[in-house]
């Protein structure tokens, strides 16, 4: 039997787990209290299930979960390097743990200081003037950058401005936030050497374009070699830079986002600073401005006084208010507090280039199996195109279906969009060498499988504790909780020949 | 030295099977007019040891909640936490893991994140549920973007009770997207049903109410939602104590379109309050126009019972400028903690947990309201909070309270003048006891003399 009961399904009426103080105080009834149409008619009907259940279902489930302690993870922009250990006792200590965000800043000393030294750091690392470590996530980042950029072009009476560029390899995130900032897009293309095409870059650059938003390198792990010269025209025509740092785990000490011209940069703290991604989040998204933007930050951002004394200060006339409740992810920060000063310069340095390094030696090791559409040195990741295992009818998915049954994660399929079968492929710094030789192994392995046992790639995983699933039954009648007396679900497709039990 | 396991030898020979001699060689790339020709100005490595150090002697300049008793909540909440919570959410598969995009490997997150999704209903009495935003301020925000809808205009109305955080936010998100947000008048410390139908118009696109109120006042919520509901408006739930759908009639039962919560005190530290738990649930046929992540049912082609990520088309990484959201990153190890939590209260334990919270409250109150010259500010049913005038600012009662190691009530006057510099919004969760209380009964007797 490889699946686990839901929590709902298990345990009997009347047990219980927790216990909490015994009662103590006077008690009146509820209904002298509150009003009768204000109160609940009948108790949540949560699970009832003892402690030793509840222990022994939430470990199945973790053991049926794949993730960075278990394995290889080369999941492309996702940067899924290790975790340190010592970053999640720090981030555990009481007097990080159990502050209350709204008690005095003479009781939150400590605290303050390091969100105000992160910042310090990361503003170093990025070239920037200021950051603020406010955004919850990189998306959320983008949001905020976009918010100021928006609001540095009002103070200059540049309303008009409507227009976000966005590079065609982009990540879904960048569409997605300048809609949300209410800008119109407009993609740009790759040119041959997977970089932003200048002649269409000169041909859509107008007085009406805001910001052009790109990550460097970009989605192809390549090095864009014209960036300062994007920065120039973007410039020249009144627009904002912004740099998304999903990729920056190539960058530190290497190069930074301000002396190539960005505007704005936003770190993914749970991918370059190793905090953990806790299977989809918590993460947090600082972003970093040059001097020209720093009046349009969110607030509040933690100051020093000359005594010394650390506080949140409210920002400036001209910020764009506040993007969330109380003062960013901070237990999140203190896991990149302590990652950055674990590294120090040369740490970090190091970081980037073993990044680099690692990259180009998996894709140096395959690319006589695996098709790579820009043959350039990548930088911390690089993209394969699964063409030529496509014409054996083995696609991308399968592929990373099938490195499943290795004990290995997929890499990120099917994008960027402008590859086609796409498979981008980040091994990150953290891995030994023997790992990176066993990827090469097993993926010249399912190369040699496409072509001569292309079923046994179409048809994998075979040893994962539940095969493909049914995506379609999934989305067109949706059951998106657990309900009493629910039936069980039938696939509505044959079953596949030849799969596997 | 760090986390690099790479040796001096395994990197000249890395370097070498690429045919290049030094790590310069992988470089050149980055153009030479922007490599990075020094050091960065960081400070220095420090050893996991001296890093131990260094980080410890910055928590213990902070004044923390196991050595203080603290009566602070408006919008964060001291909470009972089982042992058990932590260990198991906190196992390192959940994690070290990544957004569950292979559902064959991942079938422990998506799983837990069903559960999660069903719990939500459960204590809401919604339909659905998604897996997650970022904390309650943003989920207010989602709210309203959905009811606004893409590239819409209009208004959303706000009662003035809702968090101010919540409403900064908004106002942040409403300036830049475009649409008109007004604030509904409070009456005696609760929303004005009178203000409501008198600035509610045809163009009103969202309603925002929340309850219980940031002053803990219980809201007449079937009211609002019917006045609401005379227009094609949205009737928002806000919810910063979510302890209160122990015992409240959940936002499904005055038919809520939508519920926007912060869901983070179910079972989460605290943590300075980041990364928080916003919890968003709506109706069913408003699906579609829901932002984040959805975890859904299906089977396997073995036939078994299986979970995915699914409705992805919502999503930006599909839809991309046409998403509902710019949400990737959402907080879902936040959503393994809510749902081991409310597992390990379950049914009774849940209730016991919010009735304890009205009753220590309230016995709280009665004991505060008796010291001389102190004075309730509203008179209204609340939940776990209540509001009251002090002799002195409420500034300086809290210093001399911190100095016997309380935490007092949060300082109204800030976010409320009108109530000027006197009023202080105290909370008292399940989690303290008659003993707490009564050193702060006693302790703030002197502290307003």
């Amino acid at each position: 039997m490889s699946t686990e009961s839901l929590i709902f399904e298990m345990g009997a009426p009347g047990r219980r787990a927790a216990t909490l103080f015994d009662m103590d105080v006077p008690e009146t009834p509820l209904t002298d209290l509150l009003p009768a149409d204000a109160l609940r008619a009948t108790e949540a009907p949560l699970p009832e299930v003892s402690e030793i259940e509840i222990v022994r279902h939430y470990t199945h489930l973790a053991q049926r979960n794949f993730s960075v302690d278990s394995g290889f993870y080369p999941l492309g922009s996702c940067t899924m390097k290790y975790n340190p250990k010592v970053n999640e006792d720090m981030a555990s200590l009481p007097g990080f743990a159990r502050l209350h965000p709204l008690q005095d800043d003479a009781t939150a000393q400590g605290a303050i200081e390091l969100a105000y030294h992160l910042e310090q750091i990361l503003a170093e690392i990025a070239g920037m003037a200021r950051v603020t470590v406010q955004p919850s996530a990189g998306a959320h980042g983008e949001i905020t950058g976009l918010m100021v950029i928006k609001a540095y072009h009002a103070s200059r009476n540049e309303v008009h401005r409507n227009i976000v560029l966005i590079p065609d390899g982009a990540h879904g995130t960048n569409p997605a936030s300048a809609t949300l900032a209410d800008y119109e897009t407009v993609e740009l293309r790759s040119d041959a050497r997977g970089g932003v095409d200048l002649d269409h870059l000169r041909e859509v650059l107008n007085e009406n374009v805001a910001a052009l938003m790109m990550t460097n390198p970009n989605t192809l792990g390549v090095f864009d070699e014209n960036i300062v010269e994007i920065a120039r025209m973007v410039h020249a025509a009144g627009g904002q830079i912004y740099y998304d740092g999903a990729n920056a785990n190539a960058i530190m000490g290497l190069a930074r986002p301000g002396d190539m011209g960005f505007d704005v940069v936003h770190f993914n703290l749970h991918k370059t600073c190793s905090t953990p991604h806790g299977g989809g989040g918590p993460g947090a998204g600082p972003i970093g401005v040059a001097a020209h933007l720093v009046p349009f930050l969110p607030g509040p951002l933690p100051a020093r006084d000359a005594d010394g004394t650390y506080r949140w200060a409210d920002a400036g006339p001209q910020s764009i208010g506040r993007v969330r409740a109380n003062n960013g992810n901070f237990l999140v920060l203190v896991r990149a507090y302590t990652y950055l000063r674990f590294h120090g310069a040369a740490g970090v340095r190091q970081v980037s280039e073993n990044a680099i390094l690692n990259a180009n030696y998996v894709m140096h090791a395959l690319k006589d199996r695996y098709t790579l559409p820009f043959d350039r040195t990548c930088m911390h990741e690089f993209v394969f195109s699964a063409n030529r295992q496509k014409a054996h009818g083995v696609t991308a998915t399968d592929i990373g279906k099938r490195l499943l049954d290795f004990g290995i994660h997929a890499p990120t399929v099917y994008f960027p969009l402008i590859v086609s079968e796409a498979l981008m492929i980040e091994p990150t710094e953290t891995e030994t060498r023997e790992t990176l030789d066993n990827f090469i192994q097993v993926m010249r392995q399912i190369a040699d499988e496409a072509e001569n046992d292309p079923e046994t790639v179409q048809h994998a995983p075979h040893t994962t504790t539940v095969g493909r699933l049914d995506q379609t039954l999934a989305a067109r009648k949706p059951r998106l909780r657990w309900s009493p007396g629910d039936a069980p679900r039938t696939s509505e497709k044959s079953v596949p020949v030849g799969a596997s039990r | 030295m760090n986390y690099v396991p790479n040796t001096v030898d395994e990197l000249r020979d890395m370097l070498r099977a690429l045919g290049a001699e030094t790590m310069e060689d992988l470089l050149g790339a980055i153009p030479a007019e922007v490599r990075l020709q020094r050091s960065l100005d960081l400070p220095p490595a420090l050893s996991e040891p001296a890093l131990k150090r260094h980080l410890g002697a910055l928590a213990a300049k902070n004044l923390n909640l196991d050595t203080a008793v603290s009566f602070l909540g408006a919008g964060s909440y001291d909470r009972v936490v089982p042992s058990v919570v932590a260990h198991l959410a906190k196992r390192s598969e959940f994690l070290t893991s990544y957004t569950p995009y292979q559902p064959e490997v991942s079938q422990g997150m998506l799983q837990a994140t069903y559960e999660f999704q069903t719990m939500v209903c459960q204590i809401t009495g919604m339909p659905v549920a998604n897996a997650s935003l970022y904390d309650g301020a943003t989920a207010v925000v989602e709210a309203a973007l959905m009811a606004v809808g893409p590239g819409g205009r209009g208004e959303v109305l706000i009662s003035r009770g809702v968090d101010p955080q919540y409403r900064a936010t908004l106002a942040t998100y409403a300036h830049t997207r475009g649409f008109t947000m007004r604030e509904i008048a409070l009456d005696n410390g609760a929303t004005s049903t009178r203000d409501l139908e008198k600035q509610i118009t045809p163009e009103t696109k969202a309603v925002i109410v929340q309850q219980p109120n940031f002053f803990g006042v219980v809201e007449d919520m079937r009211a609002c939602e019917a006045i609401t509901h005379t227009t094609k408006a949205l009737f928002v739930a806000a919810v910063s104590e979510p302890a209160s759908l122990a015992v409240l009639a959940p936002p499904g039962e005055y038919n809520a379109d939508i519920v926007a919560a912060e869901g983070a005190s179910l079972g989460n530290p605290i943590g300075y309050g980041g990364p928080a738990l916003g919890l968003f649930a709506t109706k069913a046929d408003l699906l579609k126009r829901m932002p984040g992540r959805l975890v859904g049912e299906t089977v396997d082609d073995r036939g078994q019972r299986g979970f995915v990520l699914t409705l992805q088309a919502r999503e930006q990484q599909i839809r991309r400028e046409k998403a509902t959201s710019n949400i990737c990153t959402n907080q879902a190890l936040l959503a393994v903690f809510a749902t081991v939590y409310l597992a390990a209260l379950g049914r009774a334990g849940f209730r016991e947990m919010g009735v304890q919270c009205v009753q220590r409250a309230h016995y709280a109150y009665d004991q505060v309201r008796a010291i001389p010259g102190v004075t309730p500010i509203f008179d209204r049913p609340f939940f776990d909070e209540f509001a009251v005038t002090l002799p002195r600012p409420v500034a300086e009662v809290n210093r001399a309270l911190a100095k016997q190691g309380i935490i007092g009530g949060y300082d109204l006057g800030r976010d409320y003048p009108e109530l000027g510099a006197n009023a202080a919004l105290f909370c008292v969760t399940e989690a303290r006891t008659r003993d707490d209380i009564d050193q702060l009964t006693s302790v703030l007797k002197e502290a307003v003399l």
